[in-house]
Formats: C-alpha cells, structure tokens, sequence
C-alpha cells in the first residue's frame, strides 16, 4: 500500500523522522481484515480495552493503598469510604477483573472453536495461552492485597501447593513467603509483582498483536482471504463494530459495578486477615474455580498441583494435537459436539471448584447437600443407622435413584469433568483429525470473480478446500 | 443475520447467564436466614434517613459498648441526616486520647467529627477479658461480611436481622451450656452474645432489627444512593452510546452485507 | 486507502451527522470517565474533615506565642503586647516590600496569627519561644537565609517576597479560634 499523504503539516514532519502515524495508519487504520468476522472476533478488542482499564483505575488505587498488613485492609476501606470516586474505582477494578476474564474464556473459546490456533497462527495461539497465564498469576497476587480472610488463606494455600515438590518444596516456599508463614513481606511483594505484571502483559499483547498482523486475522469460515476482493479496512468497519460492541459490553459491566458490585467475590473477605481462624470454605474467585476442581479431584498433592498446571499447558500443544485441515468448527460436525461438550465440562468444573468436595449434588433437586446431611437422609429413606448409612452411600452416590435420594459426591463430578478435559485435547482432538470427515468448505470468502466482492459466500465450493 | 443465528446467539447467551448463574448461586442453606424486602434493594433502592438514625441511636444505646466501629468517622454521621452540631455533639459525648503533650504525655480530650468512633475497649484482650473470652466482632463490615455469596445470595441485612430475632430456648435435647445463648440463625447455633434488643413500648423487636441491619448496611456500604444514582447515569449514557454506535455500524456496513 | 464507503451526497452527510454523535458521545463519555480519576487525587474526606483546627487560646499570656499544627503546616498564634501592636500599626507602608497595613492582617489586634513558614524557600521561622532570636523589627528571624519579619509579620529584611501568610481563621468566643 502506498504511504497515505498527511494533510497536517506537523504530522507530517514528525512522521517523517519517526513514521508512527504512517505504522499506524497501516496497522490499524487501512489494515486489510476479512470481511466476514463474526461478533465472536470482538472480544480481542475488548480484552485489550479491559487491560487498559485495569492498569489506569490500578494505577490510581495504587496511589492510595499501603501494602502492610497493619494498613492494608483499612487504606482500602478509606478509599471506599473517604477518597473521592474512591468506591467507584474500587469496584471498577474488582469487578474489571472478573469482566477480563468473562472476555478472555470467550475469547479462547472463539479460538478452539474455529480453529484460529491451526497454522500458521501457532505461534500467536501461545503467546496468547501466555498471556492467559501472566493473567491468572496477576489476579491472584491483587486478590491477597486488600488482605482479608480469603486473601490471607487463599494466599497461603496457593503457595502452599509448591511445597508439593520433592526434596525442595518446604524451602521454596518460604523463599516466596519470606517468612514462616504469609505475612507483611510476602505481602509487600505481591503487590511489587502485581503493579509490574499487567506491563509484562501489555508488551507480551504488542507481540501477540504483531503476530496476529503476520498473517491477518482468521476468520468464521477457517479459509483464507485470497485477495483485496475478500478484506474491508479495519477503520471504519471494525472500529465501528467495536465502538457498538464495546457499548454492549459496558452496560454488562456497569450492571456489576452499579447493582451487584460485591456478587462476584466472596463475602468473607470483608473480614479482616486473621492467621489464627481459618474460614469453613476456601473458595478462589470464580475464574479459578475449574482448575481449582481439577486440583482437587486427584487425591496425591503432587500430581493434582501437576494436573492442574497440565491443564493450561496442555493448551500450548494444542496446535499440534489437533491436525485436522479444517480450520472452523462449522465445518466439522463431530467436533462440534466435542466441543459444546468441552464447554459444558468446564462449566460442571467451575461448579465443582466452587463447593467442597465431599458434598453431593442432587441433580433431581438441584440441590447441594453437604456429606452429613446425605447421609441422614439416606439413613432416614432406607431406615438405618447412621454409621450404616455412611457404608451404604459409599464413595460415588446414593443409591435408590427412585426416591429421589441420588446424589453425585462432588469431588466425583470433578473428577469425571477432569478426565474429559483431558481426553479432549489429548485423545479426542487428535483422533478426529485422523478419522473425522468434515464438511466441504467453501472456495473463498468472496463469491469468486463473477457477482463482484460485495457478498460473504454461503454456497459450498465444488471441490474441498484445504487450508 | 439469519433467524438461526439469532437463536444461536440467544441460547449462547442463556447459557452464558447460566453458566455465571450456577457459579454465583449459592443453593447451600446453612443456617435459617429469613429474608426481607429492603429500601436499599433494586435498581432505585436508597435509605430510609429516618430509620438510619434510629438505628444509630440502637447502635450507640446498645451495641456500641461491646462493638467498635472503628471505619465510621463522627462526621459521617451527616449523611444520615443529622446537622453539623449533631454531630459535633455525638463526638464531644466521648472522651478520646490524643498527645503526647509538650510533656510527653498522653490526654484526653473531647471527641471532634474529624474522630473515629471510639472503641470500647483498647484491644483485642480487653475485649475478650470484658466478654468471657468471647470477642464481639468490629461491625463496620459486618452487613458486607454475612451476605449470602453469590448473585442471588441473601443480603447481609438479612442474616442480621434473622440473627437479632431467632433467639429462642434450645429444643429438647439441647444443652447450652452456661454463658451461651441459644440461635437459630447463628452457625453452630451458640452465640455468646445475649438478645440485645427486646420489645419496647417505643418499637416492637422485629423493628429495632430491621433498624439496626440498615443502619448496619448503610455503615458498611455508605456509598449505596450514590452508587445507584451514578449507574443510573452510566447505564442512560450507554445505551445512547450503543445506539447511536449501532446505528453507524449500520450505516458504514451496509454496502458490504 | 481502499475507499469503499461514500454513499451518495445525502446519506453521506447522515453518516457525518451520526459520526459526529458517536464521537462526541464518546469524548464525552471519556470525560466522564476521566473526571472521578482526576478527582481521587484531589483531598479525600478524611484530610478535609481535618481542614479546620480550634484552638484555645485562653491559656496565652500576653506576650507569649503558640504553634499549632494546622494542614501540615505550623501556624503561630502570638498574643501580642501594647507595643508591638503600636510598632505594627505606626509602620509606613510604602516602606514595605508587600504593603500591608496591620488592621488588614489581624481581626482582634491582640491576636496576630500567621503561618509560620517562610515565604522565600519554606523554613520555619525562628521567635516563638522567648530564647529564640526575633530579629531587628520584634517578629519573627528566619535561620536559613536570614529573612526578618515584624511584629505584624510582614517581611522587613531578607530575600522573602511576601509578608507570612495570614490563614482564614475566626473567632468562635473569646476563647476559641477556629482556623480554616
């Protein structure tokens, strides 16, 4: 493309020794995109914009917070109560977090179902799986810093897991708590670590955004853009159908801030940290719920701290597990049951990672009913002590589905949920690549050469495309 | 965009909610909470300024010899209603240490609004010393504390105003033993704290309980009107936004559809 | 640049008149936005309720001076003696490097009240207590670069620019200033 002729004579100036606005204008103004995305490729733009978000209202609260244990949970509480705006910003940061997370599970989920992870955006994928990752690991160190009762005991019983290492774990851990236990200096250094991690974000999404433009975005039918006949500009039609998604999304995320600002945490930790009383159920926020399910389903500490480090790793190899040609979903109608499955799962995780795990679940009442309780009840229906029950309930369910008494041990879903978690990526995909026929798929984007540029194609190609 | 995929979108975005619904919902009942209808709930809600100051004045009468509040300031008590030498007056009521004085030493002077409310007791041990071992919690949070978790989860008021009126003698079969008192709305059913509220000629139990979970509510979530009102705005902003966005959208993209 | 967009002539100008709504809508909505972020810098509520100090000055003989802290900041209250309100007042003010007559720095003559830093480079003065220095004209000697104030506190000598700050102060009684 030629270089667009400013009309400011500034611009032009500056552009001349440092070619900014002309990089700009080529990478986000004239940029050829494919015509057809759906609104499943806006939530790139959104997690960009809730990243922004998060760093200027963290930023500000930063200006205000003290990260001793002695002032922590007050300075907070000040800012709440006394700093102008304080709670708005607060909440904005809060809740932001859940927001980025709701934006990036949809986000991924876009990109396992239409294949945006095949080649030659493999490498894209995973600095994407990277920033997932720099993205949990931010949240949990700004969950500990208001330090209240689930900041503390969260804090200690994610640490804790590493001493599950060999011969080194107990030492490890008290490097990173740099004491006995968690207290004023592990908290002083979670917060260093929280303030720099969202800039080793931002720069690792610059690079995630350089390989995107490598290529070019995918696109809804998995083929690639053939021509200018198949690409519109990014500015106006993207900019636009971003500004218009960005106003959706924002009312979804002012309803939290506004009317439910505390629904999405957990009340407990409003208390202030205390060592010496650990709260009934240690719950992490909900976007760890399902790996936090995946955790607790293997008995051994090592391999469930393993497994549950697995799960996301897995995701690195993903490009190569799944071999298939087709890229989109569409086009692969054994896939796509996989799949929907795939996100029921990880809905069933999340509820899994939310209660304990001895606890069963009524799926005829949908109810949840802790062990003690079950057991009454099965003790009650079939007439029989207690202690007998408690043989009687046995490891997985009630039995006497009949009487409405079957219930599922929680730990039991998870571990069901685990299993085809993994056999996804690591049986099934690989296997429907070898076995699944899937759809034709349709020659180009645009009609080809006769009936113009101006329509998305529906019609299937005579021959198969492969990608 | 074509009828089914409206209806795909619809059904994602009723899974959505769902998914967010079943994480959020609590479905676990541990103790009995009998839940009300609040001014301070819905898209308008808003406090009652004359029940806050009764439940100040529950507060100051009854809780505050046992409880701190040690996040509410004296002057906040303006955004309840009372005048600025109310105020003044409720601080001077108490005596608060200040200093060191040129001397060194530590004084008493009359409490000011800028002060926090004074604790009852210097510490966490005098507390426990003066309570049978027992320590009455700091109640600046305690509304935002006892919330149900979750989106449909109970309010905190609630669980307070369940807790204040379901003491009740032990069922048969129960002993309490001697200190404790019987609740059921308290986890564990023994509460060392005895009923402090009680009916009055002034205002029946169930009443002093609801006055005092608001005021507890409006202590640990001062910001409630505010925030109701900023998000009407916010909300009435966007959806102009949207629309307008919507309809450029429209506009820009119709020679490509 | 690819350029597919223009309509004809009147949908174009729609298009505009919609661009225009979107784009202020939106500066508007960044201000919005931007306004309570700018506004967290400014004082929160707990250093404003910390604004206004009452002090009382019943226990000030004639002649001697108190400081208080007031903002952060010392502020002297002086009960000033016959003469030094008499030298304050027969000053020509057309002598001075910032003219200020005494009756417009003080409420009560009796009671100077000033804040105690000067106004070169931020020091506190020296003069509050009897065996610190006062400097030539009775007020106030600054250490740090030998800055000299009267008994109204307005700069006599030195390279201070102005006279020392008079805060907004009132008498609540005879007893009790209220400053701030």
């Amino acid at each position: 493309m030629a270089a667009p002729v400013f009309k400011n004579p500034v611009i032009r100036w500056i552009d001349h020794r440092l070619p900014i606005f002309s990089y700009l204008h080529h990478e986000a103004y004239e940029y050829p995109t494919p015509k057809n995305l759906n609104y499943w490729w806006n939530f790139g733009s959104l997690a960009g914009f809730m990243l922004i978000v998060m760093i200027v209202t963290g930023l500000i609260l930063a200006m205000q917070y003290t990260p001793h244990v002695d002032y922590a949970f007050n300075s907070v509480e000040r800012i709440m109560r006394d700093v102008n705006w304080g709670w708005l910003l607060r909440y904005l940061h809060m809740n932001g977090a859940s927001m980025f997370f709701i934006v990036v599970y949809i986000h991924i989920f876009r990109g396992l179902y239409f294949g945006s992870y095949k080649a030659p955006r493999e490498l894209l994928w995973q600095l994407g799986v990277l920033i997932y990752l720099l993205m949990m690991a931010t949240a949990f160190l700004g969950y500990v810093l208001p330090w209240g009762q689930m900041s503390f005991w969260g804090a200690t019983v994610i640490t804790n897991l590493f001493s599950a290492i060999p011969v080194i774990g107990d030492d490890i851990v008290t490097l990173l708590w740099g004491g006995f236990s968690v207290d004023n200096p592990t908290l002083n250094r979670m917060f260093v670590l929280h303030f720099l991690l969202p800039f080793v974000i931002l720069a690792v999404v610059v690079v995630h955004i350089m390989a995107l433009h490598r290529f070019g975005s995918s696109n809804p039918l998995g083929i690639d853009t053939k021509g200018p006949q198949d690409t519109i500009p990014f500015h106006p039609y993207y900019t636009v159908k971003d500004m218009f998604g960005l106003g959706i999304f924002m009312m979804f995320y002012a309803f939290w801030v506004f009317w439910a600002p505390n629904a999405l945490g957990d009340p407990v930790n409003y208390e202030l940290a205390n060592p010496l009383s650990t709260p009934e159920h240690i719950v992490p926020e909900w976007y760890y719920l399902p790996f936090y399910a995946i955790l607790r389903s293997i008995p051994d500490k090592l391999i469930g701290v393993l497994a549950m480090g697995a799960s996301i790793i897995v995701l690195f190899f993903l490009p190569w597990l799944d071999r298939s040609p087709v890229r989109a979903g569409t086009y692969r109608p054994v896939f796509k049951w996989f799949f929907w499955i795939l996100v029921f799962d990880c809905v069933i995780l999340m509820f899994c990672g939310k209660y304990a795990p001895e606890a069963y679940w009524m799926p005829f009442t949908f109810e949840i009913v802790d062990a003690d309780t079950f057991t009454a009840r099965v003790a009650d229906l079939r007439g029989i002590a207690h202690d007998q029950a408690l043989n009687a309930v046995g490891e997985m369910w009630g039995v006497n589905a009949a009487s409405g008494d079957f219930g599922i041990k929680i730990v039991r879903l998870g571990q069901l949920g685990t299993i085809y978690y993994f056999a996804y990526f690591l049986i099934v995909l690989p296997l429907l690549s070898i076995f699944e026929t899937p759809r034709q798929v349709p020659l180009s984007i645009s009609k080809p050469v006769l009936g113009g540029g101006k329509s998305v194609a529906h019609a299937t190609a005579k021959s198969m495309e492969k990608a | 965009m074509s009828k089914r995929r409206i209806v795909l979108g619809i059904v994602t975005a009723i899974a959505g909610l769902a998914a967010v619904g079943i994480v959020a919902a609590n479905p676990v009942h541990h103790a009995e909470v009998h839940t009300q209808s609040w001014s301070f709930n819905g898209f308008f809600g808003s406090f009652d300024q004359e029940q806050l100051k009764r439940g100040h004045v529950i507060y100051k009468d009854v809780c505050a010899g046992c409880h701190a509040m040690s996040l509410l300031a004296y002057r906040d008590l303006q955004d309840i209603g009372y005048t600025e030498d109310e105020v003044k007056a409720f601080a001077a009521e108490v005596q608060v240490e200040d200093g060191p004085n040129d001397a060194g030493e530590m004084f008493e002077r009359p409490g000011r609004p800028s002060d926090f409310f004074k604790a009852p007791f210097p510490n966490e041990q005098a507390a426990r010393a003066g309570n049978n071992g027992a320590l009455p919690p700091d109640l600046s949070l305690m509304a935002k504390a006892r919330a149900g978790a979750g989106f449909l989860g109970h309010d905190g008021a609630d669980y307070l105003f369940s807790l204040m009126t379901m003491y009740k003698d032990p069922p048969a079969g129960v002993t309490i033993p001697e200190g404790m008192y019987y609740n059921e709305a308290f986890k564990g059913h023994q509460i060392a704290m005895p009923p402090p509220l009680s009916d009055s000629e002034e205002a029946s139990l169930d009443q002093q309980a609801q006055d005092i979970s608001v005021f507890l509510t409006w202590a640990a979530e001062g910001n409630l009107e505010e925030r109701h009102r900023t998000g009407i705005k916010a909300i009435l902003f966007l959806v102009i936004f949207t629309l307008l966005a919507y309809a450029t959208k429209r506009k820009v993209w119709a020679n490509v559809h | 640049m690819a350029d597919t967009t223009h309509g004809g002539s009147a949908s174009g100008t729609r298009r505009d008149f919609i661009n225009l709504l979107v784009n202020t809508t939106a500066v508007f909505g960044a201000a919005a936005v931007a306004w309570p972020m700018v506004s967290s810098l400014n004082p929160s509520q707990d250093v404003l309720a910390l604004a206004s100090t009452e002090v009382d000055i019943s226990q000030i003989e004639v002649g001697q001076a108190i400081t208080v802290k007031w903002r952060g900041k010392p502020v002297f209250i002086r009960h000033r003696t016959p003469e030094e309100i008499k030298t304050a007042e027969g000053v020509d003010i057309n002598t001075l490097r910032d003219p200020q007559p005494d009756d417009q720095r003080v409420e009560k003559p009796e009671w100077l009240i000033v804040v105690g830093v000067c106004t070169h480079l931020g020091c506190v003065p020296q003069g509050q207590k009897p065996s610190e220095p006062r400097g030539q004209f009775g007020g106030w000697f600054c250490p740090c670069h030998g800055s000299e104030y009267d008994t109204s506190g307005r700069i006599r000598r030195g390279p201070a620019p102005t006279n020392l700050e008079v805060p907004l102060y009132t008498f609540e009684s005879d007893t009790l200033v209220k400053i701030g």
